[in-house]
């Protein structure tokens, strides 16, 4: 079987995103901030007249912060069961297309937060792929 | 061949689609006649229905169709020449055509033909009616009749509808009521000839459309006003009014009447008189109020709930209400009506009321509150216990309600779609509720506030008025009531709340607290959830706009204080503020329940605001007169060395022209209490040359009261004052002018 990513960057890591899951990719928009709102979510993007709420993906798999002066970070803009989310990310990859033969669940050893929303891990040539799953990953009940 | 056949299908289809409409109002359209036999309209539009059938059944080769159509017609013919009358024989006889006509059709969508049926019973019994003559002796009918039940009638109830010939009377007041059959469902049919079937997802589809045309007309209007382009402006207007309009229409298109969920109430309300054994009459005032569809989803099930714990708790037994020296037949009154941008909806009755003593006992008894905390309560807040999960002070739980999660549910769901409930009592007499709801989800009026610059939309339903402390002032008018804020509004204490510091934005101070900026001035938006109002501190107000109300997301949407969000003109995300949520984080709605003095003020104003507007002055030491505005042009402040004598009068030099003054002071024997100033306070009446001005000490405020000037009252309460009114006409003619 075979499966198409499309792959960003987070702190350097590689990860993606099932590509079936992706509904745009958009350079990084004017964000309205959200008082009282969890931590995790940075803003509100106009889309288009849609509503879509964005969210820090560094806290979400609570990695450490970028370095000042990374760039604007990008949009991911997922469509999923609760509407569109997006997913702010350093940079972005190609789309893979890769077989389910690299692919292997995550080891144990892997921190919580991260075994919860990466599904599995794809063994590139020079680097591993965590993909991650799109809806665990905009569910903050879950948090 | 093929294009013959297709032919005939079309034709087919149009026959079954046209005659399927036409049937349902037939139903309706025959009851209607029973009623009013004159009515030669109806009975016209009845008599062309049938016609068509017949003739197009005939074409089309359906023979049993035609027989039957044609018997019908023949009647209906006599009938519309006023051989014979329609009677309840009649409808009984035609209503069973009706029900035939059906079947065939239904017979030949499925099978192609008009059925096996020989229907020469009925085609008898028709035939037999033609046979009456005026004099006419009712023939009976074959089978038991559907019983002919008209459109429930509120007064009549408990309707009893019975199988037999009996003509359809008032209801005698008999103890047990045996109905044979179910009544006629009503068919809702529309009164107006021509109606379209619409799938109600297209309707949704259309809102949402019209929602975004309504931001790109605010955009436009934005880039519009700014441009200069006079033609650009003048377009943009026109686009601003069509737009305006289209979203009344296609908001219409999704209004329902609330009668059509009260229709079921009747009936269930009878049903639930029986196995109580209880009288109630329904009263139903309001049933055309219209409301979105969805709304009238969202309560149908709260408000069936509601009237089954008012039939079920509320109204007591026949016997005990006589003790009680009450009537026998208990009243439940619904009402619905529109105010101020809401549809309110109020469920009353007559039954025994709700004792706070007893909610407080079954309250604590079940852990929903302990003593202390019942003791603090004041009535209101331990009636509105009622609401609280987990609580039923029904002495058995019965299958119809006391099962503890009604009223609770209630609330939650009345809440969800943005409304309020609210419960008032008095014991041994009666109970109301009163439930209000926005008028549409969508799109709604809101203000547009700032503050650390972000925009923050509040919906306009819950103003109250804005409030401004200019720099310098705010430190003497912004009270501090260890540590609680308030604002002294007329006499009035209103709690304020600081936007930042309810948000948890950093540098949010009140004036007097250290790093608060003593230079700027303050404003204050006061806001109102039920009765309950308070003051809402933000950096700045913009303008009033209607936005599009937009839903936040799940990661969002548990945040009580924000309802959604909205695109603004500009592009950018506004979130819209739930002020009820507010109320409950910042503490002003916590627990007191008491119904803040200040809206109740805005409330006895709105409600008196049936008479003239007066402006109210000042004359003489505590002196408060009224002057209707009716006849006020212009209030002006003018320097005092402006006045010039003419003779033995003062005037003034004022638009051209020469005018009189007035020292209202020195007319009414009072002497002027004003303070030594270089101005005075003119009230000018009248226009042009027959102008004159009145000379106050203060004008203090302009209210709408409930003064009718055509009575000449020489004082009035206004604005819990008792004040003087003016009779312009008099002091002009006394001082000669």
């Amino acid at each position: 079987m075979v499966n198409q990513f499309c792959t960003f960057r987070l702190s350097g890591m590689l990860f993606g995103v099932d590509v079936l899951k992706v509904q745009e990719i958009i350079q990084f928009q004017e964000m309205t901030e959200v008082p009282l709102s969890p931590g995790v979510v940075q803003g509100l993007v106009n889309l288009r007249g849609q509503i879509v709420t964005a969210l820090d993906l560094h806290k979400r798999l609570e990695l450490e912060d970028h370095e000042e002066g990374a760039g604007k970070p990008i949009n991911i803009v997922l469509c999923t069961e609760g509407g569109a989310v997006s997913l702010l990310v350093d940079s972005i990859g190609d789309v893979l297309t890769l077989t389910d033969e690299v692919e292997e669940v995550p080891p144990a050893t892997m921190n919580r937060r991260t075994r919860e929303l990466v599904t599995k891990i794809c063994k590139l040539e020079d680097e591993l792929l965590l993909v991650l799953d799109a809806e665990k990953t905009v569910d903050l009940s879950l948090v | 061949m093929s294009d013959d056949f297709d032919a005939m299908d079309e034709i087919l289809r149009e026959f079954l689609v046209e005659s399927y409409e036409n049937l349902d109002s037939l139903d309706s359209d025959l009851i209607v006649l029973e009623e009013e036999p004159e009515s030669s309209e109806v009975l016209g539009k009845v008599f062309r229905t049938i016609h068509s059938i017949k003739g197009t059944s005939g074409v089309l080769g359906f023979g049993r169709l035609e027989r039957v159509a044609h018997v019908g017609e023949n009647l209906l013919s006599r009938m519309r020449d006023g051989e014979m009358i329609f009677d309840q024989g009649i409808a009984t006889g035609l209503l069973q055509m009706v029900d035939a006509v059906r079947e065939m059709l239904g017979a030949i969508e499925n099978q192609g033909n008009d059925g096996e049926e020989d229907y020469g019973t009925l085609i008898a019994l028709l035939e037999d009616l033609l046979e009456q003559s005026v004099s006419g002796t009712a023939p009976a009918p074959v089978e038991a009749a559907t019983p002919v039940e008209p459109e429930p009638e509120p007064e009549s109830e408990p309707a009893v509808p019975e199988a037999t010939i009996e003509p359809v009377a008032k209801p005698v007041e008999s103890p047990e009521p045996k109905p044979k059959k179910a009544p006629t469902e009503q068919k809702g049919g529309s009164l107006s000839d021509s109606t379209v079937r619409v799938d109600v997802s297209l309707l949704d589809q259309l809102m949402n459309q019209v929602g975004e045309l309504v931001l790109a007309r605010n955009r436009i209007m934005q880039y519009g006003a700014t441009s200069g382009d006079p033609v650009l402006q003048s377009t943009v207007q026109s686009l601003n009014l069509i737009t305006s309009e289209l979203q009344e229409e296609v908001m219409k298109t999704r209004m329902q009447p609330i009668g059509s969920i009260w229709n079921k109430f009747p009936r269930a309300i009878r049903d639930l008189c029986v196995s109580c054994g209880k009288k109630i009459n329904l009263v139903m005032e309001g049933r055309d109020t219209e409301l979105d569809r969805t709304l009238i989803e969202a309560i149908k099930d709260p408000l069936t709930h509601a009237i089954r714990n008012s039939v079920d708790h509320g109204v007591e037994l026949p016997a005990d209400r006589l003790k009680a020296g009450k009537s026998f037949t208990g009243t439940v009154r619904l009402r619905a009506y529109h105010e101020g941008g809401q549809v309110s909806i109020e469920l009353w009755d007559d039954g025994k009321g709700i004792d706070p003593k007893i909610i407080a006992a079954k309250a604590i008894e079940k852990g929903v509150v302990t003593q202390e905390e019942a003791d603090r309560m004041s009535d209101r807040e331990l009636i509105h216990l009622v609401f609280a999960p987990g609580f039923s002070t029904a002495a058995e739980v019965t299958n119809v309600s006391g099962r503890g999660v009604g009223m609770d549910v209630v609330k939650t769901n009345i809440e969800k779609i943005g409304g309020t409930v609210e419960l008032k009592s008095e014991v041994g007499q009666w109970t109301e509720l009163k439930i209000k709801i926005p008028l549409t989800l969508a799109i709604i009026p809101a203000l547009v506030i700032e503050h650390q610059g972000g925009r923050y939309a509040i919906p306009q339903a819950s103003l109250l008025e804005l409030l401004r402390v200019e720099a310098g002032q705010a430190s003497k008018r912004i009270e501090n009531a260890n540590g609680a804020r308030v604002y002294r509004l007329r006499g009035k204490l209103l709690p304020l709340v600081h936007f930042g510091e309810v948000l948890g934005l950093p540098d949010s101070y009140w004036p007097g607290e250290k790093g608060a900026d003593e230079e700027r001035s303050w404003n204050i938006v006061v806001l109102h959830c039920d009765d309950q109002a308070f003051g809402l501190v933000v950096d700045g107000i913009n303008d009033t706009e209607e936005i599009v109300v937009k839903p936040l997301g799940q990661q969002l949407k548990e945040i009580p204080v924000f309802a959604g969000a909205t695109i603004m003109g500009d592009g950018n995300v506004a979130l819209i503020v739930d002020v009820l949520g507010l109320g409950k984080k910042s503490g002003v709605f916590a627990s007191n329940g008491e119904s803040s003095k200040l809206v109740e003020a805005h409330e006895d104003a709105q409600r008196v605001a049936s008479g003239a507007t007066m402006i109210l002055v000042e004359v003489g030491e505590h002196g408060r007169m009224a002057l209707p505005l009716s006849s006020v042009s212009r209030l002006e402040e003018f320097p005092v060395d402006s006045i010039e004598r003419s003779g033995n009068k003062e005037v003034i030099q004022y638009r051209g022209s020469i005018m009189p003054l007035l020292r209202l002071s020195d007319l009414l024997g009072r002497p002027s209490a004003a303070a030594e100033s270089d101005k005075v306070q003119v009230v000018v009446n009248g226009e042009g040359a027959s102008s004159v001005g009145i000379i106050v000490d203060r004008i203090i405020d302009i209210l709408e009261t409930n003064v009718d000037p055509e009575d000449s009252p020489e004082s009035a309460v206004i604005d819990g004052q008792v004040t003087e009114i003016v009779n312009t006409q008099a002091v002009l003619a006394t001082a000669g002018i």
